[in-house]
């Protein structure tokens, strides 16, 4: 009987040009060509696609779950965001400001 | 409720074994999905081994009593929707035994199973599909029920099945319409048709009564696998919810309900029946159903006949002299 357990590949499905490739499942092959001839028939029978990536499973370097604390915020990162800094809703433009203290003058 | 079971600490501690699964649990129910890494209670991946496995056989032998109609197809329109279904069918199949490999077995070891007999699937498939209409109920309603089965499984805990599921459940919208489709047809046809889709129907009532499981009382998993959201529901709760949907619908089509302890109670708005002999479900689940053995057997020369395919898959990716088909 041959050995059909093969390699396994993960598959990345790209619905349009300009959009991402997105992870879609996997599936097994003797070789990356095959891989790719069987995602097609696997993962694009019914939406759209434009483009399919396949990538041999064991290439794939995954941080661990049970580590996920490394992606805990260890101190305030509000810098990081635009939410992060208050600016008043009018502002007085420097002409305005200049003419002002010409008037005051 | 918290059913006792025999807990394999697969070598940890009590303690550790607890601490671990109090987060587990804590997980799950904050709605997460659990991958293939995290660690899980023996119990969680043995139960979901058993049920990824059999719902991979079954859309595998499903496919069998379908593909026999494709030459028998009565018009092209047919012809090519029931082709779409079965090459859908396959597909799902593969699909699955990848869900369940994340969680040990090997494809290889699956498929053997099946056809060694040692591995279960779906006891609707051990019934034959007689008639043109049989392929039309089978459509309709078996995949109405697949569908409130799977469409639940999606929402539950283990994140490769779920994936696998939602994909599923898309493609299955259209075998159900399909399905639907033909029994409207048929019963809007001569009376030939009319008997024809009625005497499906009396055949395959009681199947689809039992597809969903044994009932609550009997099923002695479901509590766990309710708290651990591999299922959502329970067994009857997935047939009540198909009598609801359905049974409406086939008496809209003219079609006689062959059973007579079911009824409506409008108090509970539940539909009432007495229960189906699971003694015949556990024999037909068991490869004791009326074409068990065919099935199982037809399963087996797939197999064979499909060797040519993947030694042809093989000898490519070697660059070696791709084989013909045999010509027999």
């Amino acid at each position: 009987m041959t050995d059909t357990q093969w390699k396994v590949f993960e598959v990345f499905h790209q619905q349009a040009r300009g959009e991402p490739h997105v992870h879609v499942g996997s599936i097994h092959a003797p070789d990356a060509e095959m891989a790719l001839i069987l995602a097609k028939e696997q993962y694009s029978r019914r939406q759209a696609c434009v483009n399919l990536w396949v990538v041999p499973a064991e290439a794939i370097l995954a941080t661990a779950y049970e580590n996920d604390d490394i992606f805990e915020r260890a101190t305030d990162k509000s810098y990081r965001e635009s939410w992060g800094y208050k600016t008043p809703k009018t502002i007085t433009t420097s002409d305005e400001a200049t003419k002002r203290r010409s008037d005051e003058g | 409720m918290v059913v006792a079971v025999e807990k394999n600490l697969g070598g940890l501690s009590s303690a550790e074994y607890e601490r671990r699964l109090e987060k587990f649990e804590a997980r799950i129910n904050r709605g997460e999905k659990i991958e293939p890494a995290d660690w899980m209670p023996d119990d969680y991946r043995q139960q979901l081994i058993r049920l990824i496995h059999v719902h991979a056989n079954s859309e595998i032998c499903g496919a069998l009593p379908e593909g026999r109609w494709i030459p028998h197809a009565p018009t092209f329109k047919r012809k090519l929707a029931l082709l779409a279904k079965v090459q859908d069918e396959v597909g799902h199949g593969q699909l699955l035994y990848r869900a369940a490999e994340t969680l040990g077995p090997s494809r290889e070891q699956m498929i053997e199973d099946l056809i060694s007999g040692k591995s279960k699937f779906s006891n609707v498939f051990h019934y034959p599909a007689e008639t043109w209409a049989d392929v039309a109920i089978i459509a309709w309603l078996i995949d109405a029920a697949a569908i409130i089965n799977q469409t639940m499984m999606a929402e539950g805990s283990y994140g490769p099945y779920a994936r696998a599921l939602k994909r599923i459940c898309y493609e299955e919208a259209f075998h159900m319409k399909h399905g639907y489709e033909m029994c409207v047809v048929l019963a809007n046809g001569t009376k030939v048709q009319r008997d024809m889709l009625q005497d499906a129907l009396n055949r395959w009532w009681t199947p689809i009564m039992m597809f969903h499981g044994p009932s609550d009382k009997e099923s002695k998993h479901t509590a766990q696998l309710v708290r651990w959201k591999v299922k959502l529901k329970t067994n009857d709760e997935q047939r009540q919810q198909f009598l609801k949907q359905f049974v409406p619908k086939m008496l809209d089509l003219g079609m006689k309900i062959p059973d007579k302890s079911l009824r409506y109670d409008k108090a509970s708005d539940t539909w009432l029946y007495d229960d189906p002999d699971w003694n015949e479900f556990k024999k037909v689940v068991n490869n004791g159903g009326p074409v068990s053995q065919e099935r199982v057997e037809a399963r087996r020369l797939a197999h064979r006949d499909g060797q040519w395919v993947r030694e042809a898959l093989a000898a490519a990716a070697e660059r070696k002299p791709v084989p013909m088909p045999p010509t027999n």
